[in-house]
């Protein structure tokens, strides 16, 4: 069987499975659509974490970006683990004493208000369909790229298989899909992370082969990597181009804006308990850390082994045939995808792989002729105003690398049988799946709870909220498959992820952090705090970002991706500020955060609760 | 179930839990902003296998501890539910 056909068998097994699921897991009211009936085993809950927040940017991207940043790749590492030490301690146990359905819930009961409810919608709207873009978009671009199907056909399948588990089982379908998602998803990461280990370190353990020798040497692998890479004129691997206060701010933003993510924190209102929320968020760390240490350790393998095994390398096989080092084979079968392609500078027929650009745009345009042993030619501009051409630069460097080649071309670097890359497929639409249905219940809820049932139909019974909610998350779903669509035309997916955790950070992090730990803080407070949290990140980002992308004019040194975390201080300072000048709120809220300090006091406090009971565990 | 029991001591609940919340939030920083970005230069000096510690900390070292600790912390939250006779 060749490896197209595993690539069919691989993703139609796996897609029956979610079906199979969606159809056992069918949620019978709004408890069980919004939060799986608040009863999912922790150990579970923390596998659906995992899937959730792992991405197709953490499955397919994150070990190529690390590849090529080096040291400077810490930041996604340590930012998005590191936001989960915040949930577990600061927010999810709390929030799940408050024990309602969702972000906004909390955020417009504990501030006693329907605008703040309203921006919290706001935010959360912003943020889960940004974020769902890049899954759709992920989406589209594996099954095009490997199934040989339409780029939005792609889309329509995602969007087909989302619709039926979320609409038909709500949160409890997703939790019960996901869990099969991080497991697929999981071994397709490992396996391939296992041979790369063996030939660059011969060691089995990804982990240690990392802090290991490199292979049949007494080198350490990372010192070698450094030589090899200074000797090409990039940066050594373990330094960075980033600024320390950079590195420090854009740490901080992916940080706090995991622990603000809607569609993370509503995972932790499916537990039973406080004391389940604070165990869950443990599991999910463990089941995120196997990934996210192999990660880095798939990252400086795989560089090295680029450079290894590419770099002065013969193309053609007739001269590779006269004792020349051959381009391995899956150099020419990745140049199809355009993830990877060659332009022979000097006319020497062999790559040369050096620091810099190869070309002026950011993506290779191919000419279509096809020269020697398949190798596809670029399109090379000959005039000014030529569109969808290459212009070469005068640095030495001859090859374009996508930094999703890393995880994508490490089943045939680390030479598995075709059907490795078959699951390694599966694996990173497992990844965008989960990750688009815990986004699409934060949007469905957002429009059916907090928009229809709390905010302008009060008095609509169960039954009707329920089949509201099915048909909000319809809706999100062809929202979402729009937006995928979209976004292949403008490609700039990857810019707007700092959109998400930004805003995440600097607008709800806040309130939800002084909304449980300072009883004090009032309506007031908290809607200043977070409009100003939501405008300068915002206006921070769009600027630097779309405006003007000269980093000269970055304040304090600080790039768009870790401007969030220096507004959150800002948003704290002003939202506690602003509380002190007005009343404090009622004394039916301040019983409430005092409740929901303590497990198990729980109980329901007029105002706070007066458009709907808490719902306890045990 | 949610009865509000008189026999809790609930400030002491908070403070202890305060306390111990603000320990773990201390060693989250420093492993990972002190120890992976801080601090990098100096602990590079020293190596764990073949690899610099601060850059070590950085890509493999923080995620370790941010495991440890929650564990931990639901570990000693347990405790103090039953010095303070939370239910939880």
């Amino acid at each position: 069987m060749d490896q197209q056909m595993w690539t069919y068998l691989f993703v139609g097994v796996t897609f029956s499975i979610y079906i199979g699921i969606a159809l056992w897991a069918r949620a019978g009211s709004t408890g069980e659509f919004y939060v799986a009936g608040h009863d999912v085993h922790p150990v579970v809950n923390g596998m659906a974490t995992a899937a959730d927040w792992m991405s197709a940017a953490s499955f397919l991207s994150m070990a190529g970006l690390i590849a090529f940043m080096g040291y400077g790749g810490s930041v996604y590492l340590m930012g998005w683990t590191g936001g989960y030490v915040l949930l577990a301690v600061l927010l999810a146990p709390y929030l799940r004493e408050f024990g309602k359905f969702t972000v906004p819930d909390f955020v417009g009961d504990r501030y006693y208000s329907r605008t703040a409810r309203l921006i919290a919608v706001l935010c959360a709207l912003f943020v889960s369909f940004t974020y769902i873009a890049g899954q759709m978009k992920g989406v589209g671009v594996a099954f095009s790229s490997f199934l040989h199907v339409d780029y939005n056909v792609g889309i329509m399948i995602g969007m087909v298989i989302v619709f039926v588990y979320a609409v038909l089982g709500g949160m409890k379908g997703v939790t019960y899909t996901q869990v099969a998602q991080y497991v697929v998803l999981i071994f397709a990461y490992t396996v391939p992370a296992i041979f790369m280990s063996i030939i660059i370190t011969d060691n089995p353990i990804p982990q240690l082969g990392f802090i290991g020798n490199a292979s049949g040497t007494d080198v350490s692998m990372l010192a070698k990597l450094n030589t090899v890479v200074t000797d090409l004129g990039f940066k050594e691997y373990t330094q960075t181009d980033k600024s320390m206060f950079d590195m420090f701010a854009i740490t901080g933003a992916l940080m706090f804006g995991t622990a603000g993510l809607p569609h993370v924190i509503i995972r932790f209102f499916t537990v039973k308990s406080a004391k389940a929320a604070r165990i869950s968020a443990g599991w999910a760390l463990v089941f995120i850390a196997l990934l996210y240490t192999t990660a880095p350790a798939v990252a400086s393998f795989a560089r090295l082994n680029f450079i290894d095994t590419v770099n002065e390398s013969t193309y053609a096989s007739e001269q590779a045939a006269e004792g020349e080092t051959q381009t391995p084979g899956w150099f020419g079968n990745w140049e199809t995808t355009g993830l990877l392609a060659w332009e022979d500078k000097n006319e020497d027929g062999k790559l040369q792989y050096r620091a810099g650009k190869p070309f002026e745009e950011s993506k290779p345009y191919y000419s279509g002729v096809i020269g020697v042993d398949g190798h596809r030619e670029l399109e090379l501009c000959e005039t000014e105003d030529q569109k969808n051409c290459n212009t070469l630069t005068k640095n030495a460097n001859e090859v374009y690398v996508s930094n999703d080649i890393i995880v994508l071309a490490n089943p045939e670097i680390a030479q598995l049988p075709g059907w490795v890359i078959g699951l390694v497929v599966a694996g990173g639409l497992a990844a965008a799946l989960s990750t688009a249905a815990g986004l699409l219940m934060v949007i469905a809820s957002a429009v059916s709870h907090d928009l229809c049932r709390r905010t302008f139909f009060p008095n609509m019974d169960d039954k009707t909220e329920l089949r509201v909610a099915r048909g909000a998350a319809a809706g999100a779903v062809a929202a979402a498959g729009l937006l995928g669509v979209f976004a292949s035309q403008l490609g700039f997916v990857a810019q707007v992820v700092a959109f998400a955790f930004g805003l995440a950070a600097a607008s709800l992090f806040p309130v939800i952090f002084l909304g449980i730990f300072w009883k004090r803080m009032n309506k007031e407070g908290a809607i200043t705090s977070m409009l100003f949290g939501l405008i300068s990140t915002f206006a921070y980002i769009y600027y630097f970002k779309f405006m003007n992308t000269d980093p000269a004019g970055w304040w304090f040194g600080v790039s768009p991706e870790g401007i969030g975390f220096m507004f959150m201080w800002g948003s704290l300072a002003l939202g506690i500020a602003v509380a002190l000048l007005t009343p404090p709120p009622p004394q039916d809220i301040q019983d409430l955060v005092e409740d929901i300090r303590i497990p198990g006091t729980r109980v329901s406090h007029g105002l706070a609760d007066r458009g709907m009971a808490p719902v306890h565990g045990e | 179930m949610a009865e509000p029991s008189e026999d809790i001591d609930k400030a002491g609940y908070w403070r202890a839990t305060r306390g111990l919340t603000l320990r773990l939030l201390a060693i989250w920083f420093m492993v990972s902003f002190g120890a992976g970005i801080l601090f990098r230069d100096v602990l590079d000096q020293v190596s764990i296998g073949g690899a610099p510690l601060g850059f070590w900390f950085a890509q493999q070292g923080s995620i370790y501890v941010f495991v440890g600790l929650i564990f931990y912390y639901c570990w000693a939250m347990a405790r103090l539910e039953r010095k303070f006779g939370v239910k939880g």
